[in-house]
């Protein structure tokens, strides 16, 4: 029998430290359900969606139960719908929205991400029509999630897209600004987005993946929080190495649930994501892990590099003990979504640069951020072109998604409930970019030798 | 399919027996038990073979779980991969 000690540390965690599997997401291609006419299209991806999907959330409930650990989420993943929206070019493709969020409904997922186009080069037939629709399909849905991938270290930053995107982020906010702007919090714009990524807002199903897979996301900060915390005065090599063995643990549940949940749904198991979610529950921060490090507060000086040595002791404990890897994959810093983050961003000590800076070590990006509502869409703009840069040329996934707070100032609150909790409205540097973003164009791919 | 049951809260007169009996009840077969009593605290963990229950996982684990409450204690049923697949390479 396994002993005494292992299986209280199991049961430890779960009712006190909050781990947990953040989700299980369903990826479905929608590459069959291409039809000229867009109301023959929509039918055909709500069935397609809730002929796979119609068991989804009784077996995530079903092994929730079994196993003892919390499945938080289930959701769904579907191919970029722009690919769908190139068929029929003359219609509106807010109806695809519709469509998905009735599958959503209909199968009782979480979220349902996909609306979605990839123009890191350019736009294709349907790419351009479907993000001048996302304000009004994310407006008008509840669970749909969108995202755009604007830049890719092959391909360069499509700076055309760059502008747009500012653009449509501001609007989402505005259509949206009777509830929180929560629009904007379901639209992330990503440089070399995954194609197999469990997490909302930027899941989607990419091309190259089969016909249905099985992605899950793990959780845990809050259990590498406490092991941290009962380490005394260890040296760094010493934090290092528990958080791998802490990372392992964590991720063996995820690698658990996917293989049992790939084997009751016939579905093949994609990947595990080995991420460090949080939530805005007290004791589930990565902000806190930073600051049992040995931070006085998140955002001073020293968080870039105790999250460099985080993101990837996470991930060197998690490829032992998943055969599958994929997905994100890092520590996630979600400022609104993070209760140190948010008390951080509150006190003044994490500022966007030093957000901006972060981003550099780890996963994603500039995460639920709320800017002032006055800010213009090319400063919108020019941050999504910084930070695509940072992952252009470092080779990694960022992203960002920042709700404009329509009518409030830096200081003011905007609370959307749930996972994606709430925080205070960030100051930003307003001097303005408008003539480099309004030039246009493509960044070139960079270089990818003389690193330095 | 076997699964752990744990036990755990401030020790009082007849947990062992309580529990034993709604195995029996159900129809739940305990294989191993061990226990440790540490100040006040009691821990108790049994590995059970549950292929013979008489009721579903998820109604054995509700009652298990009420019985608890009206012990005062935690009570958990398991899976036993859920700790094989964390503690064991």
């Amino acid at each position: 029998m396994i002993n005494t000690h292992d299986i209280l540390e199991t049961i430890n965690m779960i009712d006190n430290e909050n781990l947990d599997v953040r989700t299980i997401t369903m990826g479905i291609s929608l590459l069959e359900c291409i039809d000229e006419n867009i109301d023959r299209a929509c039918d055909k991806v709500y069935d397609k969606i809730c002929r796979y999907a119609k068991d989804l959330v009784k077996t995530g409930e079903d092994i929730s139960k079994e196993y003892g650990i919390p499945i938080i989420h289930k959701r769904i993943a579907v191919t970029p719908v722009a690919m769908l929206a190139a068929a029929c070019p003359s219609s509106d493709p807010v109806k695809f929205a519709h469509a998905l969020e009735r599958a959503a409904q209909t199968v009782g997922v979480n979220f349902i991400g996909g609306y979605s186009a990839l123009v890191q080069k350019g736009f294709a037939q349907g790419d351009y029509s479907l993000i001048e629709s996302i304000p009004r399909a994310l407006s008008e849905t509840e669970h749909v999630c969108s995202s755009v991938n604007v830049g890719s270290t092959k391909a360069g930053i499509n700076m055309d897209a760059v502008a747009k995107m500012g653009r449509i982020i501001k609007q989402t906010a505005e259509l949206t600004s009777d509830r929180e702007c929560i629009g904007a919090a379901k639209l992330v714009v990503f440089c070399n987005a995954p194609e197999d990524n469990p997490f909302m807002a930027g899941a989607f199903h990419g091309v190259g993946e089969p016909d249905c897979e099985i992605n899950v996301g793990v959780s845990g900060p809050g259990v590498v929080r406490s092991v941290l915390s009962k380490c005394g005065d260890c040296d760094i090599t010493e934090v290092a190495n528990l958080i791998k063995k802490t990372a392992f643990k964590i991720t063996r549940t995820g690698q658990l649930v996917a293989q049992e949940a790939s084997r009751r749904l016939c579905v093949p198991f994609g990947i595990v994501d080995l991420s460090l979610a949080p939530t805005p529950a007290v004791g589930d921060s990565v902000a806190h892990i930073l600051e049992e490090m040995g931070l006085e507060q998140c955002g001073a000086h020293g968080t870039t590099a105790a999250l460099a040595l985080l993101n990837d002791a996470v991930k060197k404990g998690g490829v032992m003990a998943s055969s599958h890897v994929g997905g994100l994959s890092g520590a996630f810093i979600p400022v609104t979504e993070d209760a140190g983050m948010i008390a951080a961003a509150k006190s003044g000590c994490l500022t966007l640069t030093k957000l901006e800076a972060m981003t550099s070590v780890c996963s994603v990006g500039l995460d639920m951020i709320n800017v002032p509502g006055d800010t213009t869409p090319e400063v919108l703009s020019a941050i999504i072109a910084d930070e695509a840069a940072i992952g252009m040329v470092n080779s990694k996934t960022t992203a960002v998604r920042l709700i404009p707070a329509i009518g409030k100032r830096a200081g003011e609150w905007l609370e959307f409930g749930g996972l994606l909790g709430g925080g205070p409205v960030m100051e930003l540097n307003t001097a303005s970019p408008a003539k480099f973003i309004s030039r246009g164009g493509r960044i070139p791919a960079p270089l990818q030798s003389l690193k330095n | 399919m076997r699964a752990f049951i744990t036990v755990i809260g401030k020790d009082t007169v007849g947990i062992l027996a309580k529990v034993s009996s709604a195995c029996a009840e159900y129809g739940v077969n305990i294989q191993e038990v061990t226990q440790s009593v540490l100040q006040d605290m009691f821990a108790m963990i049994m590995l059970v073979d549950i292929d013979k229950s008489s009721v579903p996982f998820d109604k054995l684990s509700d009652s298990l779980s009420a019985l608890g409450d009206e012990m005062g204690l935690k009570i958990h049923i398991m899976h036993e991969d859920i700790f094989n697949s964390m503690h064991r390479i």
